[in-house]
Parts: C-alpha cells; structure tokens; sequence
C-alpha cells in the first residue's frame, strides 16, 4: 500500500515538471512582454525597464524557470500585480468559501443523481426512462445553466425574496446555512442532469451481468440486488468520476461564484483574467493541477476499500 | 435491426447509415442540425441576416409576436406592452418571469430607466443616419452622444420628415440598439456554430494525428506523448482555456478556435491511440508492410479507415462542447470581439436586460442554443450508438 502511494507520487514529478514547463511557456514566450501590460498606455522606456528589472525578466529565461520553481515550492508567488496583496494570501484565503459552496454542492448532486440513475436504469427502455434522458439532454446546454441561474437568482432572491440576493459573511455557519444556500441549489439543478446519463450508463453496464441474473435466481429482493449487488460494482466508475471533477469543480461553479459575489476561486479566476494578473492565474494553475494529480490518487485509494478485489500496483 | 443476407456483405458505413436512418429521433435531430448549418452558411455568405446591424426598431421595442399589436405600442417600455404576453401564454417558463417585471415596474411607478433609454435611442437617430456608424460598440456610442443630442435637436426640426422610421415593435423584439432579434440570433449562430466546428475540427484532426502516431510507433513516442497527454489533462480544461485566454489578451473567431482546438485534443488522442495500439498488430496491417507499405502508408491508408469513425464521433462530440464552451467564453467577455455578435455575448448582454424586464433576447439566445445542442446531442448519442452496436 505504501510502496504503492510512493510509487505514484514518485510518477507525478515528471508530470507536474510538465505543467510547470507548459505554464512558464506560456506567460513567457505566448504573452508577450508583461511590462508593457503594468506599464500601461502612457509608459516611457525608463519606467518599462523598471518593470522588467522588479519582474526579473530580463534575466536568461533559465534563470526565470528557475525562480518559478522556487515560488511553487515556497508557495510565494509574490504579490498580485492588480491589488497588490500576496498571492499566497489570496488562494488561502479563497478556498474555504468555494469548499463552502462546492462540498455540499457536490455531496447532494451525487447522491440524488445516484438514487435517479439507479430508478431510470431499473425501468431501462420505458417511458420513464425515456423521457427523463430527453430532459437531461436539453438541461446540459450552458444556455439553460446561465438562465437557470440569472432566472433562479432573480425570482427566488430578488422577487420572492426567500434567499439573500448575494452576498458573505464572517462566520462559517451563517455562510452555509444563509448565504450559501441558493448557490447550492442552484448547483445542483444544474449539475444533475450531465452525472444521471452517466451513471445511469455505468449501472447499465452492470445490470445485465451473470450475476444479477444469479442474485434474482437467489430469491433476492430488488431492493438488495439493485443496491447492494448493481450499486456496489456501478461505484467504481462514480468514484472516479467524484474525484476527477473534484479539482476543477474549483473553477467549473465560477459562474454561481460571480452571480452570488462569492469570493472563492472561480471568482477569482475570472478577476485575474479580467486583469490580466499573471501571478494569480500562473499559482492558482499549477496548484489546481497538483490537487487534480493527487485527487486521482484518492481516487484509486477508494477503489480499493470499495471493491477489495482491485489490486495496486 | 438485422440486414438480409446479401451476396456482397454491406460495409460498416452503409450498415451504420441503415442503423441511423432506421432511428427517428436521430433523423429529426439531423433535420434539425442540418437547417442550423443552413443558416449558417447562409448568414456566413450574406444571403440573410447581412444586415442585422441595422437599428431598424426603437431600443428594446417588445416582441409583437407574442402577443403584443404593432399599432397599440406606443411607449415601447409600458407596462401594458408586457401584460397581453403573460395573459396569451401562460405555460411558458417566462411568464413567472414577466409578471415579476410589472410588478416590479408598477412599484418604480414611471420606470425612469427605460423611459430614458428609448428617448436616447430616438435622440440619437439622426446622427446613425447621417454617418455610418455600424462597427460603433457602446462605449463608443456614450462618447458621442452628447453631440448626437444636439444634432438630433437641430435634425429632427429640419429633416425630420425624411428620416427613416423606426419601428415601435418587432416580431421577435429589438435589442438595445434597435436591431432585430432574430436577426441577431441567426448572426449569432452562425458564429457559435461556426467556432464550435472549426475548433472541433482542429482538435479531432490534431488528436488523431497524434494519436495514431503515439500507438503505432510505441516506445519512446508514446511515452513522450503520453507525458503532453497527462500534462494537458493534469490542469482542469477551463481554467487552461481561461489561462490562455488571459495570456493571447486579443479577441477574435481566429484565437478562440485556436484556444478551443489546441486544448480540447487530449479526449480524441485517448480513444485513437488505443485502437491503433490494438490494430497496428493485426494480420492486415503485417500484410500490408509484406507488400512494402510505408509506415505512412500503414497508418493513414490501412488502419485509418478502420478507426475513422471513433473520431467522427469525436468530432460531433466536440462540436457540441466547443459550441458550450465559446458560449461561457463570450458570455465572460474573454471571446469574440465586440463587433461580433454570438450566443455567448447576448446572453452577457441579456443579464443585465431582465433585471429591466426585457426579457426576448435572453428567450430568443437560449431557445436556439437549447435546440441545437439538444439536437446536436441526441444525434451523437445515435450515431455512436450506429457505427458502434456493441456499446449499448
């Protein structure tokens, strides 16, 4: 088991030194001179070279790699160049109102999607069926995500006034229980749709194996065969799919972020574009991708204690 | 669906094809994709839509269709232009919505907000008339106004009579400017559909490339492509799109499908890798390098055809997504530039337009990607499910 996480982390250097590669290359040969992006439209050569020298980017570009690696490892990624507070400082202090929003965003879109997937596949073929898939085909166009929003903020916030319009506050629990509530669900009317056709395929997939067929032979209620002998071998496929999306759900809800003023890490994304705040984006990029990497592994982790047969090597 | 014997056994393509007609669904979502594709070819070489730029209606002049007569308008932002709407039909999902707007709008009393805005488009008239300011984004617009207010004061005395009307209501509604609506949603399919093809193309054929090169060759290739592969997957797909965009810093069709095509690839690569590494074994494929085939010649003349409809599959698969993903683009700002008008922009338009109760070109943008990614979908599901029976 140890040997096993070593060896995979172990396997995620050469990854990670890609992403890293990948997004110096980019801000440093793709973007163009950021000095001219800080000095703005009134700048002379003086103040340019000023820049360049506080950024260090006239120095050779092994030097400049280097330095970034050093700033992943220390985690000081400096200052954002928009508002001058430290990068480090901003990603710290974003996550816990996206994890607010995100955790049970995600815990009840999952355990709904399930327990529908799970209806429609027993009534595979009917009605039913049918026309659920047909919804969850025409709810997966992002047009219907942005009005679901826009329409759900403005009528159930705005006009019925049952959920505060947007907003946050200091402590956690008015956080959860006021603020966050209409983002939630928000996010989950709109993320159910894409999960049930896709666990509504993995339990397909094992509905019609031999030993379904045994299990009803058995005498086995419904309930038991679909919850514990379907439900058990469609979770593997669920638990990847939970964990891979884990990570960039970060980023994926930054719509609800910006219509509820959130402050987490979508929003903040979305800022640091609109900004042009390399720092902010460059940190948040490379962080992203160390958890996504690492959430793969949980996700492997889990298989295991899920279904004791899957051997890690 | 089980063919007759024949003498010459039909191929994938013709079975595929009798597998998909033989699908209702699938071949009403192809009518209905098809004419989407139509219009954007038509809009695309000027046959219609060429002038949705026009302002041929007073700002956010209401949909007549829907319920409200031409010639009883007369303020364009009245609050009676929204009633007869909700009374004609009250199933739909935006009359909730409408009813909220009066509400709202009783409760301002004079509704000062559209009051001036119709009184700024009507001010500003003759000044779009004398000088042709089509390519004008609204910031623009702001600027010269003061000087369209004056114009228009010393205009409407003198030539007011040879002005060209403006209409006070449309069939489908105006937006802001007084263009038509539906105008503007055909434009704007034209270039959502178009970004989300071109990109699709682009990261298809770049994904089959790679990807037939990777498994067929083996070895230190596909380690080294397999390392870019878990490279591009290992950072979540929008925030590399939202990287990216943030580093070009220039709006354009060019650079969004670029952005969209070089970093959508990695889905394709997987799924043509794996079948190449399972073909490039085969019996065919030895015989093939018996004769002297080139590796080439292997890889796009043999082996090709018989993995070529995983990335047509891909290919609609993209689309799809790359239509959604240039729509949240434009709709962030971050897509096409201001003088284009797609999907995604009119939606970012429409956010702010509903909070004033205008609520057409947010129904009209939604109505057509709704129908075209939903038709667009099933037809994929179809004819996956046709070239690839085994997958049920």
């Amino acid at each position: 088991m140890s040997s096993f996480i070593l060896r995979r982390l172990w396997q995620m250097i050469p990854t990670m030194l890609g992403v890293v590669l990948l997004v110096f290359f980019l801000f440093s040969f793709v973007g163009g001179d950021p000095a001219y992006l800080l000095a703005g439209k009134i700048s002379n050569k003086e103040q340019i070279e000023n820049i360049r020298t506080q950024l260090g980017i006239n120095q050779p570009y092994y030097v400049q790699l280097w330095i970034f690696i050093k700033q992943i490892l220390t985690g000081d990624f400096g200052v954002s160049w928009a508002t001058n507070e430290p990068v480090s400082h901003i990603i710290a202090t974003r996550i816990g109102p996206s994890l607010t929003v995100l955790i049970p965003i995600m815990i009840i879109e999952a355990v709904l999607a399930v327990l529908v997937a799970l209806g429609v596949a027993y009534v595979r073929g009917s009605l039913t069926d049918r026309a659920i898939m047909v919804i969850c085909t025409v709810a997966m166009s992002v047009s219907l995500l942005v009005y679901i929003i826009i329409v759900g903020q403005y009528v159930l916030a705005y006009q019925f006034g049952w959920f505060p319009v947007q907003g946050w506050g200091e402590s956690f629990s008015e956080n959860l229980f006021h603020y966050s509530l209409l983002p939630i669900l928000l996010g989950v009317a709109v993320g159910i749709a894409p999960n049930t056709r896709l666990y509504r395929t993995f339990i397909l997939d094992e509905i019609n194996q031999d030993y379904v067929r045994t299990a009803r032979a058995k005498g086995l209620s419904e309930h038991k065969v679909m919850l514990k002998h379907v439900l058990r071998n469609a979770l593997i496929p669920i638990i990847t799919n939970l964990m891979i999306y884990l990570p960039s759900l970060l980023i994926g809800h930054f719509l609800i972020e910006r219509f509820f003023s959130i402050p987490g890490i979508g929003r903040e994304v979305i800022l640091a574009v609109e900004r042009s705040d390399f720092p902010v984006i460059k940190a948040i990029t490379v962080y992203v991708a160390a958890a996504t990497m690492l959430s793969n592994l949980a996700a492997d982790l889990l298989y295991k204690a899920v279904d004791p047969r899957v051997q890690l090597k | 669906m089980t063919a007759p014997q024949y003498q010459a056994s039909p191929g994938l393509w013709t079975l595929a094809w009798r597998r998909l007609i033989a699908d209702r669904l699938a071949m009403i979502s192809l009518v209905v994709v098809m004419a989407f594709f139509a219009l954007m070819v038509a809009s695309g070489t000027g046959l219609i839509a060429a002038k949705w730029a026009d302002e041929v209606a007073v700002g956010y002049a209401p949909p007549s269709l829907f319920g409200t007569p031409a010639t009883a308008v007369k303020n364009a932002t009245s609050v009676s232009t929204t009633e007869p709407a909700e009374n004609l039909y009250p199933g739909t999902v935006k009359d909730p919505l409408a009813d909220e707007i009066a509400e709202l709008k009783v409760q301002l009393g004079a509704q000062p907000g559209g009051g001036a805005k119709s009184s700024v488009g009507a001010g500003s008239t003759p000044l779009n008339d004398e000088i042709d300011y089509k390519d004008l984004d609204l910031g623009d617009l702001k600027v010269v106004d003061p000087i369209g207010a004056e114009l228009a004061e010393i205009l409407a005395t003198t030539t007011a009579a040879v002005e060209k009307p403006r209409v006070d209501s449309l069939p489908f509604g105006a937006d802001k400017w007084g263009h038509d609506v539906i105008l503007k949603v055909i434009k704007g399919s034209e270039t959502s559909i178009f970004v989300g093809l071109a990109a699709a193309l682009v990261a298809t054929i770049i994904g089959t490339i790679l990807g037939a090169v990777s498994g067929y060759y083996g070895g230190w290739i596909d380690d080294f492509l397999n390392w870019f592969y878990s490279i591009f997957t290992a950072i979540p797909y929008l925030l590399l799109i939202l990287a990216i965009a943030a580093v070009l810093n220039q709006k354009g069709v060019t650079t969004i499908v670029m952005i969209l095509g070089l970093t959508g690839w990695t889905g394709v690569y997987r799924l043509v890798r794996a079948e190449y590494i399972k073909h490039s074994t085969r019996e065919y494929v030895q015989a093939a390098d018996a004769i002297g085939a080139s590796n080439m010649r292997r890889m796009f003349i043999h082996i090709f055809p018989n993995v070529s409809h995983i990335s047509l599959v891909q290919l609609s698969v993209h689309t799809v997504g790359f239509i959604k993903s240039e729509v949240i683009l434009s709709f962030l700002g971050f897509g096409v530039p201001v003088d284009k008008v797609s999907w995604g922009s009119m939606l970012g338009e429409a956010q702010n337009e509903l909070i004033l109760g205008y609520w057409w070109q947010l129904a009209a943008a939604t109505i057509a990607m709704a129908i075209l990614v939903t038709a667009f979908s099933m037809f994929t599901d179809a004819l996956r499910d046709a070239l690839d029976p085994k997958i049920k």
